[in-house]
């Protein structure tokens, strides 16, 4: 119909407006972040005082990634960092779900756990550390746990939010159309409940990625957290600005990658 | 035909149970005898000794207020709540579980919004490990019994409210159920559309030869849809008063004898609840305002 035709061609064109002013936007809102890191970069150079700080600024660092990359030192740091955090998400969310699942359906559970994991949550994860070297023979394995005690509490809570939200008849339809407590739990709650579980992992992913680089600073020689600090001690302020805004990027990544996921998985409506 | 489990799947390639290619389906015996249920050990009763038989194929009317025990009677008969005591038994055999031989249909139609219109209503079929062709055959059937067959990929969150309650109305179909339970399943549906549901689920019960039992405070809905009413009343709930529903089908909520007999029916309501004056005329009222 013609009507409908011209409906829907208003509505593209609106839709097409709205994606080239959201690029817009985002273009020049990273030019304007940049423009500022290039104004302080060129004062710092042009101060006598502090000129030998330049290595700071948006030209320097930009160069250093060439540089980084050739020496193969990006690539490794990334591997290093990337595996850690793979690793302690991947240990919270085995951990969590279940825990947050059992939370959801048990008020017991719920009344008798929550002091105990309020207290435990309020712990800043890298006060474990000292622990953390004691109990595990490695460095890797003491940072994979203090990833996996930062990130298994926004996931827990987060999924025992999302299953009390279920609306409880759809248990009763289950339980009537005969599904055994395995259907249950596959077939019902996890569908009904992942898009809490995806948000979940994905403040979990912010608070990880934050513990990250200052665990990478005790101990160990790989990792992005570490090529700040070496930056730091050999003065190559370059490299420093390079790893920061590598670490900033793939942060910024690792998070679109979430919202691609929770909108992927999602059932809810106009919740993204 | 007990021992025919609709819930069993078929061995992969063999023909399934079935007659001119529907949903073949058949009605239970339905024996309750002493029935009680009390939701706490002190607690008063909700409803005490009570009897109801129901004939094969029969569809059966509960009427009362709400808070009559009526719903819990209904998820008790269902196997979803158990009873403090007395039995229930289908064709000789006591009901002790929920089982896809006796279905619910609640309020409000609980669709599983993460899964398509087709998967809804196979969904029952999947829990019993199905194969996958067979179960898409089911489905199909299913769907063009509550005629949705060109909504079958749609997201069931694009359905209006009645189309809803038609999905929940083939996924308990599709499990072939010898009793069909229905929770006042159309009471948040538009006038319109509670009607034509109340008609095609009488048409589909009485084609493939299953039960009904409906609960309801409506007593539009028990003469349009019943071969017979019970009136529950009181507390602890007793079934106060037995009705006939002779009417001929098709059965148009105009018709002059489906008018006398809610008016014989309102009647039986007022004369043998031996409820309170305004009791009685709050059922009127909902009455009225379901013809409205």
């Amino acid at each position: 119909m013609p009507v409908n035709a011209a409906l829907t061609g208003s509505l593209t064109s609106r839709a097409a407006q709205a994606a080239t002013r959201g690029v817009v936007n985002f273009s020049l809102g990273l030019a304007i972040l940049a423009a500022i890191w290039w104004l302080g970069g060129y004062l710092i150079a042009a101060n006598p005082k502090t000129q030998s700080f330049a290595g700071f600024g948006l030209l320097p660092t930009l160069q250093a990634f060439p540089e980084l990359w050739s020496l193969g030192k990006l690539q490794k740091a990334i591997v290093a960092s990337g595996y850690r955090l793979g690793g302690g998400l991947l240990i919270a969310a085995a951990i969590g779900v279940p825990i947050g699942i059992v939370m959801g359906r048990s008020k017991r559970f719920r009344e008798l756990s929550n002091s105990s994991f309020q207290f435990l949550r309020m712990i800043s994860p890298l006060s474990w550390m000292p622990i953390a070297v004691f109990v595990f023979p490695a460095w890797d394995q003491s940072i994979i746990f203090l990833i996996a005690v930062a990130s298994v509490w926004p996931i827990m809570f987060q999924t025992a939010a999302g299953l009390a939200k279920v609306d409880p008849a759809w248990f009763k339809v289950a339980r009537n159309l005969g599904a055994k407590p395995v259907q249950m739990l596959t077939q019902i709650i996890m569908p009904a409940i992942s898009f809490d579980i995806f948000t979940g992992i994905r403040l979990a992913l912010g608070i990880a990625w934050v513990v990250l680089v200052p665990a990478e600073m005790l101990g160990v020689t790989s990792g992005l957290g570490y090529a700040i600090k070496d930056a730091r001690e050999t003065l190559s302020y370059h490299h420093l600005t390079a790893m920061v805004l590598t670490i900033g990027i793939i942060g910024y990544l690792l998070d679109t990658c979430c919202v691609f996921l929770l909108r992927r998985f999602s059932w809810h409506r106009g919740d993204i | 035909m007990l021992a025919r489990a609709a819930a069993t799947p078929p061995a992969v390639g063999s023909s399934l149970p079935r007659e001119n290619h529907t949903v073949s389906i058949r009605g239970v015996n339905i024996n309750i005898q002493g029935l009680g249920y009390r939701y706490s050990t002190r607690g008063k009763p909700t409803f005490s000794n009570l009897r109801l038989e129901s004939q094969r194929g029969e569809a059966l009317a509960i009427i009362g207020r709400s808070g009559c025990g009526k719903s819990t009677l209904l998820h008790i008969i269902a196997g979803l709540n158990r009873p403090t005591e007395g039995s229930i038994q289908f064709d000789g055999k006591t009901v002790d579980g929920p089982s896809s031989r006796w279905v619910m249909m609640f309020q409000a139609p609980h669709l599983f919004p993460w899964m398509k219109v087709s998967q809804n209503v196979g969904i029952g079929l999947r829990f019993a490990g199905w194969p996958e062709k067979e179960k898409a055959e089911r489905v199909a059937e299913a769907l063009r019994l509550v005629e949705l067959s060109d909504y079958a990929e749609t997201n069931v969150q694009d359905l209006s409210g009645g189309q809803q309650q038609r999905v929940a109305l083939a996924r308990s179909l599709v499990m072939e159920p010898e009793l069909l339970l229905l929770d006042e399943p159309f009471s948040a549906l538009d006038a319109f559309t509670r009607a034509s549901l109340q008609r095609d689920v009488r048409s589909i019960a009485k084609r493939l030869g299953f039960n009904l039992i409906i609960v309801t405070h409506d007593i539009d809905e028990a003469v349009l849809m019943a071969d017979r009413a019970l009136i529950m009343a009181g507390a602890p709930g007793k079934i106060v008063h037995e009705f006939q529903v002779d009417l001929a089908d098709p059965r148009q909520r105009q018709d002059p004898a489906v008018q006398s007999m809610r008016a014989r029916l309102m009647d039986a309501f007022h004369a043998a609840a031996q409820i309170s004056g305004s009791a009685a005329q709050e059922m009127e009222e909902e009455a009225i305002s379901g013809i409205a």
